[in-house]
């Protein structure tokens, strides 16, 4: 292609992704834009088909960043080059999107015709409005019985400032509006600028590994042409490669022989290390390249970290693997070996949140086979010992003497939840047991109200969500940012199980709660943890000190009774899944302990431990 | 050669809020149309089988007593036509306290059957209402009473305890009314709550009041230790006997050997081969009437799996597993396949080693499942 092809060609592109919060439609409106624009014919049309991982449609949530190559015949007669990129909409994944929208020109704002604005929208639109995107706004759901798409327009004028009197009425489940959206999308999304053939600048937004081709690089070519062939560098690292292959997804994996200014697609270059090519990084030749690489985007620091050992001790290299592997495609993951005395090897991971822990923790139980015992998620503290150093503490069993600290500052977040008024009584309860401070509270219209408070992170850590799920019967949304630390009276407390203090148990509780948290969880861990052929002491210890006590009985009965009229089948199963069981349990010295007792200090806010 | 047969009869005039069996109600159902099936699958099974005089056969259910005279009479002549009996065949029925007239008694008689297995469970009027059966404790003094007068002299009671609401002390009742009738062999099961049953859905709505793991295991206790008083030998986990009445048929199971399984979701060792029939009761029929045997599932142990069963299923006898017995069939030691397992339980005292018996411990036989699990490998 000449430089006049390719500028012509780039005057049709059209880069933009969707954002919306979890339930308002976004996957299903990606799915009728790809079969609006023929890229699949319906026999391979699944449903959400951009959510490509069994756990992402199981969830119904998207966790990887997927892009999409569309032809679109538009009504002026051009036939334009889409790309669509499909976003993360949980709010562990705000680092995620911040990726995609970097890629982007334009961005589908899909806001649920019934429900209105939610606080996760909003923290994405705020994203796109600062990557200077052009945003349109979209009203989905219209065909629901109780949408009032007029007052979720205003809304939008009003809450977040856009202007939506063009905005769509659709709904992308009856397949209302698609066409309009696409004409929107070539009017008003800008093409991509930058200069085909200009030094090479592209933004490598997300990568995965293939056993056979080696690291496939998403991305987005700003500046410039690469072909196969090309000598590349990464700018960041200053690795060398040559490309073997560029393409786009139609969805499926199409090599094409050139990626111009404005294409998104991959890049393959036989690379083996997944090190060598950091998502946010820039990809330019080898020789003349450019000199500024592109403003990467910030990288998330994880908030939320956990132990994650192999419940079969051997397993621990595979678990390395697993994670490593893991690593690859997911640059937010973080790991460094750890040993705790009761679980032995294993590491210490930093995720965005729970939910990104939960999802890490699945694949590696599901893809690799390796089965996990999970500790506590615990927020990172920041310590002043009374010599004056500071330490940083992601491991509540690392917590220094108490007579060596000064004090203990903790991480805070600015937590703001949207829910209708008649709520603000339950949310507000809910945060003053979690220790918030109260900052704000603003009506968007006459019935729903937008609520901030700042939050100990470590309290969002333990089911902050779930709770306020459950308060509100699941109308609250919400959306959190770190603000900083602050000191509180932090105390650590551990457990004992049959005298042995369990370190993997041990976890940083707010002195004022300290034994009536000790209480709730010897009961809780005192019903996880299955009878044993002994009877097993459980104690909650600060310091020296035992707060509360509890006694797991010895194991009297467990024979089945009944012959089941000769099926032995029954049997044998009915005792494999007893073992199946075992199996899923941790020796703790003499004491089997199941995964879910690990996480008992999650569930200590609830109000009748016995239930 | 195979001399056992398990033969059901899934009909119930009533569902007990604990059975999770293949069962329906029986009316309205094709029970005529059944029996006739039933016929025609012993008979394919048997037509090309080794010539076999049947040890033990056991008709249980669903409610084999809910047949009526003429079905009865039509059960029994299919069972004498094809399964010839050994002359010291143990050949049991299944039966509902209050369900059987002196009419088919004897008609029981006459066809050979000389063992009965009441359904009794408790003598507690109020836990039998609760528990959805519906005979009461005195139904269980005449039935007894008739089937000695019929000429029964093997005479066996289930009884289940850990029923929701049952105490130690309303156990200890039960046991000793059971004692006062003269019989010769008892079961006793804990409740166990399965899926697909009310007792199920009532417990997972937390509205299911069990007596607990501890109340159970001094209910099993205190079993044991009754029936030894009142000179009955415990011979397996469950079962108890005066001696020379230990049930052939079980013994059968436990000893890992083959038998027939026959009827609606029956399930037969046979050949070497664990099988099931179709439960469903068209889906059980539709096959013979094409003259095809009404199998849904076959499967053929491992050897692996085979000593794993030797071992899980002959534990169950208090005398437990034979060494030498385990060396003939599977030219194998358990003391060095199982090694680790027998030493492990030995040293929790679980297991002991007695001459050329592996068994339990009496601790054992309250934690069983602690020792079977680990020989499945």
């Amino acid at each position: 292609m000449n430089r006049e092809e390719r500028l012509n060609r780039q005057s049709k592109i059209r880069n933009f992704s969707i954002i919306a919060h979890i339930d308002h439609g976004k996957s299903t409106l990606a799915d009728r834009i790809l079969e609006k624009t023929n890229a699949l014919t319906s026999r391979e049309m699944k449903n959400q088909l951009l959510d490509s991982m069994d756990l992402e449609r199981e969830r119904g949530i998207t966790i990887k960043l997927n892009s999409v190559q569309l032809k679109y015949k538009a009504k002026d007669g051009e036939v334009y080059t889409f790309h669509l990129i499909d976003t993360p909409g949980h709010v562990d994944f705000t680092y995620e999107v911040s990726r995609s929208l970097a890629a982007c020109e334009g961005a589908i704002l899909v806001v649920d015709a019934a429900q209105g604005i939610e606080a996760q929208t909003l923290a994405n639109v705020y994203l796109a409005i600062d990557n200077n995107l052009e945003i349109l706004p979209i009203i989905n759901k219209i065909d629901l019985p109780s949408a009032d798409p007029e007052r979720v327009r205003n809304e939008i004028e009003e809450v977040i400032g856009l202007d939506a009197s063009e905005a769509v009425l659709t709904s992308a489940k009856a397949g209302i509006g698609i066409e309009d959206i696409l004409e929107q999308v070539v009017e008003k999304v800008p093409a991509p600028i930058g200069d085909p053939e200009g030094p090479l600048k592209a933004l490598i937004f997300d990568s995965l590994y293939d056993a056979y081709r080696g690291v496939v690089a998403y991305i987005r070519v700003v500046e410039g042409t690469v072909k196969v062939g090309d000598k590349v560098r990464m700018m960041a690292t200053g690795k060398e490669f040559e490309v073997t292959e560029v393409g786009v997804f139609t969805p499926k994996s199409t090599p094409l022989d050139e990626l111009s200014v404005g294409d998104v697609g991959f890049l393959t270059a036989a690379i083996k290390n997944v090190g060598d090519t950091r998502v946010g990084d820039t990809i330019t030749s080898a020789r003349n390249g450019a000199i500024e690489p592109l403003s990467g985007y910030r990288k998330m620091n994880p908030m939320v970290y956990c132990g994650l050992y192999p419940i079969d001790s051997a397993k621990f290299n595979d678990l390395r693997e697993a994670l490593e592997k893991l690593e690859l495609n997911d640059s937010a993951l973080q790991f460094e070996p750890e040993t705790s005395q009761a679980l032995g090897f294993g590491f210490r991971c930093g995720f965005l949140g729970l939910l990104h822990m939960e999802i890490i923790q699945e694949r590696i139980e599901r893809e690799f086979k390796i089965d996990l015992i999970t500790t506590a998620p615990s927020v990172i503290y920041d310590v002043v010992l009374t010599d004056g150093t500071e330490v940083k503490v992601d491991n509540p069993s690392n917590m220094p003497d108490p007579q060596k600290i000064d004090r203990i500052e903790e991480p805070y977040v600015k937590a703001t939840m949207m829910a209708p008024n008649d709520y603000v009584g339950a949310i507000m309860e809910l945060c003053q047991i979690k220790r918030g401070n109260f900052i704000d509270m603003q009506y968007m219209d006459e019935t729903r109200v937008n609520i901030t408070y700042e939050i100990p992170l470590s309290e969002i850590v333990y089911d902050f969500f779930d709770q306020l799920k459950s308060n509100t019967k699941g109308y609250a949304s919400f959306d959190y940012e770190l603000i900083g630390y602050k000191p509180s009276k932090l105390v650590k407390m551990d457990i004992l199980l049959n005298a042995e203090k369990v370190d993997a148990l041990s976890f940083i509780v707010h002195n004022e709660f300290a034994y009536e948290r000790g209480k709730i969880i010897v009961e809780k861990l005192k019903e996880l943890i299955p009878r044993q052929q002994f009877e097993v002491p459980i104690q909650a210890a600060v310091g020296q000190k035992i707060v509360a006590r509890s006694t797991i009985k010895a194991i009297r009965k467990n024979v089945l009774a009944k012959c089941y009229g000769g099926d032995i089948s029954r049997k044998r199963k009915l005792l494999e899944k007893q073992k199946e069981g075992k199996k899923r349990m941790k020796q703790v010295g003499s004491v089997e302990v199941p995964q879910e007792a690990f996480m008992a200090v999650l569930k200590m806010d609830d109000t009748n431990p016995k239930k | 050669m195979i001399n056992a047969a398990y033969i059901h009869i899934p009909f119930c005039e009533h569902i007990c809020h604990y059975c999770d069996f293949n069962k329906v109600f029986l009316k309205g159902q094709p029970v005529d149309e059944y029996l006739d099936y039933l016929d025609k699958e012993i008979e394919l099974t048997l037509v090309d089988a080794p010539y076999t005089k049947f040890k033990t056969i056991f008709i249980g259910g669903g409610t084999p007593t809910a047949l009526n005279v003429q079905q009865l009479e039509k059960l029994l002549s299919t069972i004498n036509k094809y399964m010839p009996f050994a002359e010291d065949v143990e050949y049991t029925f299944e039966a509902n306290p209050g369900d059987l007239s002196a009419e088919k008694l004897s008609l029981l008689r006459a066809g050979g059957v000389n063992r009965i297995s009441f359904g009794v469970q408790t003598f507690n009027d109020e836990l039998l209402k609760r528990i959805g059966r519906v005979h009461r404790a005195k139904d269980v003094f005449q039935s007894i009473e008739a089937a000695k007068n019929a000429g029964f002299e093997n005479i066996s009671i289930d009884l289940i305890y850990s029923l929701p609401g049952q105490t130690l002390a309303d156990f200890k009742e039960t046991l000793a009314t059971s004692f006062t009738l003269d019989i010769q062999h008892y079961s006793g099961y804990s409740l166990i709550i399965e899926p697909k049953t009310v007792f199920y859905n009532l417990m997972r709505k937390g509205k299911l009041p069990t007596p607990g793991e501890d109340a159970e295991a001094a209910m099993y206790e205190t079993l044991m230790d009754e029936m030894e008083k009142q000179g009955f030998e415990q011979y397996e986990i469950s079962n108890f006997a005066k001696p020379g009445f230990e049930s052939k048929h079980n013994l059968t199971y436990w000893d890992n050997e083959w038998y027939y399984g026959f009827g609606a979701g029956a399930h037969g060792y046979v050949n070497g081969y664990r099988r099931s029939n179709y439960g469903p009761l068209k889906k059980y029929m539709d096959p013979l009437k094409e003259g095809k045997l009404p199998i849904i599932e076959e499967q053929k142990p491992t050897k692996a799996e085979q000593m794993e069963e030797e071992m899980f299923l002959g534990l169950r006898k208090i005398k437990g597993v034979s060494i030498s017995r385990f060396e003939e069939k599977f030219s194998a030691n358990p003391m060095q396949y199982f090694g680790e397992e027998i030493q492990t339980h030995i040293e929790k005292q679980l297991l002991q080693l007695d001459g050329d018996a592996i068994k339990l411990t009496r601790k054992g036989y309250l934690l069983g499942n602690e020792v079977f699990q680990s020989f499945i490998k």
